[in-house]
């Protein structure tokens, strides 16, 4: 049997103690591990990870601010908030939606069509957005959804500001609406740097004055800075930023005037602008059909847009505005003015008018709308009986540029610069543009019919209410508007809008008078509108007009008779009143109106007898409004 | 020379005063840190000190154990051990997809926390035995008891209590002697397997360590705790924010707050300067720990004295590291910090011995 030599044990312990020294720098490494690390979190990166806890801290919890009022210049509401609950739907806290949808659906009643809008708002949105199911609920189904909110994962109810538009589908082209802020919208907001100010808001200004003033209107949004914790509840409030109310409106426009107009009207469709001269202050302005703009505030079902924007009628366009419309024969009056300006007539210079007008070396007749012409016609009959082979004439002695220099002046075929969004330039032709557009020479004959506003000529009914409205005032042009004055929330004190001219047209006197007393000829007997002016305490100038639909082929005849409504002219009016000291301009287009004279001259006489006197149509009940129901 | 007071204590209670001392400061912390993490809860505060109350006892009573009793107690225990991790691996509850729990009937038991004190008695006995005829067999024979347990914990799986006692049979065999070329070329040999190693792990293991290296990557899932904590820590700054006063652990930002993640509270109220404190506290016990063991008369002594000091530390290393974020999430406490009494009691315990290895070294010269 072998002995084990027994080891030395002094030598084993100082093995040991050389051990516990290795343990011991070993503890003392892990330690400065340690230590270096917190030194690297507490003091390298101390600034970094303050900031981040007081961002787990701190959130910003926004107050959206209270839309302004838009009010009419009697201070009748056009727009305006109320408070109402509303049943929306965050989808990704929802366990299942289909199953939330059909048990929302047992305890109050959920129509299809909501649900429809419902499904079109989903696909637009993101799945942690809230998305209204149903609006202005009663308080019984609050109390219902209240009850049984602990079931149904996702499902909120919220107090929310609504817009509601109670002047009716007659104001929806200037009042406009509002609607849920988009992705478009968004993008908009962050490149102009405005999306911090809409953290709280749904909504956002889509079209008309909510679109043009969406500034003003919207206000600035508060902000509570509460501090919350892990799970997301508010502790308590450190500090608070209130909300500041948008302003209000008041326009120049009157609502009682904007009925009478829509009522004129009657079954035609078309555009109305009513300028007071001197300021350029919209006193009414129509575009029919209108449309009920409270449908877009929570997003318009599918059926009702698809309804909207394919009907033919095209509810959604603004024709005063957008449509864009030969002037027809009322261009007279401004080429006129211009022959008399630019020295190429007198007032006296009269014409032998035969019936047709042939330019040199061409066979080709340029017809007068009466058959057998007018006879011998001066400035004055040629405007009071609109005669064709007059302006003929004179267009063609005038040139298209000089023509088309001259009538710039009135702001003809350029944006008026009124404080709605949209709208269209219209044309004024000249050889210059031709080139450009079509890369073409200007043929002599193009020049013939823009005499009498025909041919590439297009004008909105703005643009032709701005440009008589200069008639009336002798050249000044201005800016119409119809904002009149924005009242600041805190201090309730209305401040006016300042008046924007874009300058004067000088004008001889003796040549406006002329082209004036032309004007006030056509509403007296003889007149192409005569029969409008009948009975009228005030003097009116006005002027026809017709913008043809469908080309007429030389040599036939156009008879209105005999073509089906949607093919008929398009009947034209501007006019003045009172004519000696001019307090509105107006410019009428009617659809498929045929005769300016006779369809939308009256129009023009509603708006004058209601404005000048207070009186409305005979047939019109008082107080009545196609706009509240 | 007079015998002081102190020596008195010493003689008759068979407490250390420095390591006692040195205790209840740490828990004096504690009990202050808990407070503000539970938000002054009464129930967690007062949960607080029964546990404290019965783990001083339990270290009491095994600082009145004399080592030579103690060493006894490591065979039985280690093999009692053993048996119960493979009745776990037969019949063990599987919760949260790992079979770590022993269902005794009245209540559930973790076998591998049993292990954490076996391992060390068990090899602390076998090498005081042959202390006098050590030669190679004898790391080997230590060897295949510590790799035993650890492979049965590790197929549980529970790679973070594995690599524990893995640890604390390492150290013991490292006092023990183990030559350095050995545990160098195990070094070397493992680091060689780590891409194996990677591949056997499981994937909640995995992401943890994927987690550990860019927390940014799942901010809400796995990421959450240790961005939360690093900035509960961060924002701390030089002194702290004051005690009560952290807006990460008053608004529940941080998770686990007066238990794994305690000392992301601590950071975040105390500070640097608070968290160099709090290291030197641990580094003094560790370092009283290793005193102790030098002065040991029994090999016994020394090895059980050495191995708990280090262990004591590798747990602070591995709970801080892995709050501050260099290290992955593993469920282990701050000793002497976090709230819990299981934890407290096996570290009071172990503080125990090294107590007794401390005070009966006369004893057991005379």
């Amino acid at each position: 049997m072998r002995l084990t030599p027994l080891k030395n044990l002094d030598r084993e312990l100082a093995r040991f103690h050389g051990r516990l020294k290795a343990g011991a720098a070993f503890v003392a490494l892990l330690a400065a591990t340690l230590l270096a690390r917190e030194f690297y979190l507490q003091v390298v990166q101390h600034e970094h990870y303050i900031q981040r806890a007081e961002s787990n801290r701190i959130s910003l919890v926004p107050t959206a601010p209270n839309r302004g009022l838009i009010l009419d210049r009697n201070d009748q509401i056009l727009a305006e908030n109320y408070s109402a609950y509303t049943l929306e739907v965050i989808r990704v806290q929802t366990h299942d939606l289909e199953a939330t949808l059909a048990e929302v659906g047992k305890l109050i009643e959920i129509t299809p069509g909501q649900l429809r809008r419902f499904r079109r708002l989903l696909t637009e949105s993101h799945e942690f957005e809230t998305v209204p199911l149903k609006s202005k609920l009663s308080d019984e189904e609050v109390a219902i959804l209240a009850a049984n909110r602990y079931r149904l994962p996702g499902i909120e109810v919220k107090a929310r500001l609504f817009r509601n538009y109670q002047a009716g589908p007659g104001m929806a082209h200037v009042v406009g609406f509002i609607g849920r802020i988009n992705d478009r919208d968004l993008k908009r907001l962050r490149e102009s740097g405005r999306e911090q100010n809409y953290k709280g808001s749904v909504h956002i200004g889509k079209t008309g004055l909510e679109q043009s003033y969406e500034t003003l209107l919207h206000g600035r949004t508060g902000f509570d800075q509460m501090e919350t914790d892990a799970s997301g509840r508010a502790v308590r409030m450190l500090s608070r930023i209130p909300p500041v109310p948008g302003k209000d409106l008041r326009l120049h426009l009157d609502l009682g005037l904007q009925a009478v107009a829509e009522h004129a009207f009657g079954d035609f469709l078309g555009g109305l602008v009513a300028l007071d001269p001197n300021t350029g202050g919209v006193l009414a302005l129509v575009s029919r059909p209108g449309f009920d703009p409270n449908l877009f505030i929570d997003g318009v079902d599918p059926d009702t847009w698809k309804e909207l924007n394919e009907s033919a009628e095209r509810p959604m366009v603004n024709r005063a505005l957008r449509g864009i419309y030969p002037p027809g024969s009322t261009i007279k009056p401004f080429m006129a003015l211009a022959g008399l300006e630019l020295g190429v007539r007198k007032p006296t210079d009269s014409i032998a008018d035969p019936g047709y007008f042939s330019l040199p070396n061409s066979r080709h007749q340029f017809r007068d709308w009466k058959r057998g012409g007018h006879g011998s016609v001066d400035l004055r009959k040629s405007i009071a009986q609109s005669c064709d082979i007059y302006y003929y004439r004179l267009a063609v002695d005038m040139g298209i540029d000089r023509m088309h220099d001259y009538l710039a002046k009135f702001g003809l075929g350029e944006r008026s610069g009124i404080d709605l969004e949209g709208e269209s330039p219209g044309l004024l032709p000249s050889r210059d543009w031709k080139q450009r557009r079509w890369k073409k020479a200007w043929y002599p004959g193009e020049t013939v019919i823009a005499g009498i506003g025909q041919g590439y000529h297009l004008t909105t009914p703005l643009q032709l209410a701005t440009a008589t409205a200069m008639l009336a005032n002798g050249g000044k042009r201005i800016e119409p508007r119809l904002v009149q004055a924005v009242r600041d929330p805190l201090s309730h004190v209305w401040q006016l809008q300042p008046t924007v001219a874009r300058g004067q047209v000088a004008i001889t006197p003796a040549h406006l008078a002329a082209v004036r007393e032309g004007m006030m000829d056509v509403m007296r007997p003889g007149g192409t509108a005569s029969a409008a002016a009948a009975g009228a305490p005030y003097t009116i100038a006005g002027k026809t007009g017709t913008a043809q639909v469908v080309g007429i082929k030389q040599g036939a005849r156009y008879d209105e008779s005999r073509v089906a409504r949607q093919h008929r002219d398009h009947a034209l009016f501007i006019a003045y009143a009172p004519a000696e000291d001019p307090k509105i301009a107006v410019a009428v287009m009617v659809e498929n109106g045929g005769h300016g004279g006779s369809t939308a001259a009256p129009i023009a006489r509603a708006v004058f007898d209601y404005y000048l006197t207070g009186k409305r149509p005979g047939n019109m009940k008082l107080e009545a409004n196609d706009a509240t129901e | 020379m007079p015998q002081s007071s102190h020596w008195i204590v010493r003689r008759l209670s068979h407490l250390d005063g420095i390591l006692l001392t040195l205790v209840l400061l740490l828990l004096g912390v504690s009990l202050a840190v808990v407070a503000s993490a539970s938000g002054q809860s009464p129930a967690r505060i007062s949960g607080h000190l029964i546990n404290i109350g019965l783990a001083l006892g339990v270290m009491v009573v095994m600082a009145n154990v004399p080592p030579h009793l103690l060493s006894k107690v490591g065979p039985p225990l280690y093999a009692a051990g053993v048996v119960l991790l493979i009745g776990v691996a037969l019949f063990g509850e599987i919760r949260n997809g790992s079979r770590r729990w022993l269902n005794l009937g009245v209540m559930a038991f973790q076998p591998s926390e049993l292990l954490k004190l076996a391992l060390p008695l068990m090899l602390a006995w076998y090498f005081q035995r042959n202390e006098a005829v050590l030669r190679a067999k004898h790391f080997l024979v230590g060897g295949a008891m510590l790799v035993v347990p650890f492979l049965l914990i590790l197929r549980q799986p529970d790679l973070g209590t594995a690599l524990m006692i893995g640890a604390s049979g390492f150290y013991l065999l490292f006092f023990a002697g183990l030559p350095w070329k050995v545990i160098f070329g195990g070094a070397t040999l493992g680091a060689a397997s780590l891409p194996v190693v990677w591949g056997l792990m499981h994937d909640y293991q995995q992401r943890r360590v994927l987690t550990l290296l860019d927390p940014t990557s799942d901010p809400l899932g796995d990421g959450y705790h240790i961005i939360q904590s690093t900035i509960a820590i961060g924002s701390g700054g030089l002194f702290g924010r004051g005690w009560m006063e952290g807006t990460q652990n008053q608004l529940d930002f941080i998770p686990e707050r007066t238990t794994d993640f305690i000392f992301a509270v601590f950071g975040e109220e105390f500070g640097y300067v608070g968290a160099i404190l709090l290291v030197g506290l641990y580094l003094a016990i560790v370092a009283r720990g290793l005193v102790i063991a030098a002065r040991a008369p029994t090999q016994f002594g020394r090895l059980m004295a050495a191995t708990l000091s280090l262990n004591l530390f590798t747990y602070v290393f591995i709970n801080m590291g892995m709050v501050s974020g260099i290290l992955p999430v593993v469920g282990v406490p701050l000793p002497l910090m976090s709230y819990g009494g299981t934890a407290l009691i096996t570290l009071l315990l172990g503080l125990g011995i090294l107590m007794s290895v401390a005070t009966h070294r006369q004893l057991n010269k005379s």
